[in-house]
């Protein structure tokens, strides 16, 4: 028989410094008790411009799920059979929406000031998710293993020559653009994802202009 | 010829304004979108009586 065993008596200091316990009150503490999933949001919250973000988010799901799919089968499967065509446009077509959301986000969030009160990281971490997404997609296009995708790359090759970066992101490689796509890129995109989230959640939506926001009334 | 090559065999039809230059393809997505923006900022979100309740939720 197993006993969980406590051998630090309650107050203990030694524990209170412990590297588990700085973390366990780190990622505690990140988002207020109660704000990771609130069931209620205030009323100005009901409108259809605040759901651009979780569709956004959808769609990413979608693209996550559908491109793990199309790893799996390989690019013979997707190119040839029907089930591959099919998840192969199901990545492209949420790649798409994902996008349109994504703009129709920034530009609600705009033209509301989100990055009044304290929100600036956000906001911040919403434009570089928008500059890795643009470069998940780019590295996406140039992966497609068709005529599409050499046109891009030669056209691309001599834009980010001049810009300095060609010598080690050569668009002409598509081992690398592969890797960058299905590897490097998602990584970014997965961790300042979480870390918007993260922020949204702790410091709450951002209310219209013009509305009493308790959290703004108090600072 | 067959339906699709029909398709790919087009150059596009593009829209030249001055220094822009747009396929009518990509012009359509852009005033799509801007047309469910404002639709998302005019159109009512819920019902009527969600909204009342939400509204005497937060006055008290």
């Amino acid at each position: 028989m197993t006993t969980r065993a406590d051998p630090v008596s309650p107050g203990d200091a030694s524990a209170d410094r412990s590297w588990t316990v700085r973390i366990r009150s780190r990622v505690v503490g990140l988002v207020p008790e109660g704000q990771w999933l609130p069931g209620r949001q205030p009323v100005y919250v009901a409108s259809w411009i605040y759901v651009f973000g979780v569709l956004t988010l959808a769609s990413l799901a979608v693209v996550i799920v559908t491109g793990g799919a199309l790893s799996l089968g390989g690019v013979a499967w997707y190119h040839v059979s029907s089930l591959g065509l099919f998840v192969n446009s199901l990545h492209l077509w949420s790649v798409e929406l994902f996008f349109a959301f994504m703009v129709i986000h920034l530009w609600g969030k705009f033209w509301m000031a989100a990055w009044r009160g304290g929100r600036a990281l956000t906001w911040m971490t919403g434009v570089v998710l928008f500059v890795a997404s643009i470069g998940t997609a780019f590295t996406g296009y140039l992966s497609q293993t068709n005529f599409d995708a050499q046109w891009i790359a030669a056209e691309a090759k001599d834009g980010l020559d001049a810009v300095g970066i060609g010598a080690f992101f050569n668009v002409l490689n598509p081992g690398q653009m592969l890797l960058w796509h299905v590897v490097l890129l998602p990584f970014a995109v997965g961790l300042i994802t979480v870390m918007h989230i993260i922020l949204v959640r702790r410091h709450g939506v951002v209310p219209p202009i013009d509305a009493d926001s308790p959290i703004e009334k108090e600072e | 010829m067959s339906a699709l090559s029909f398709v790919t065999d087009q150059a596009g039809q593009y829209v030249h304004w001055g220094v822009v230059l747009i396929s009518v393809t990509n012009l359509l997505i852009i005033v799509a979108m801007v047309l469910v923006f404002f639709l998302a900022l005019i159109l009512p979100f819920g019902s009527k009586q969600d909204r009342e309740t939400a509204q005497e939720r937060d006055r008290q």
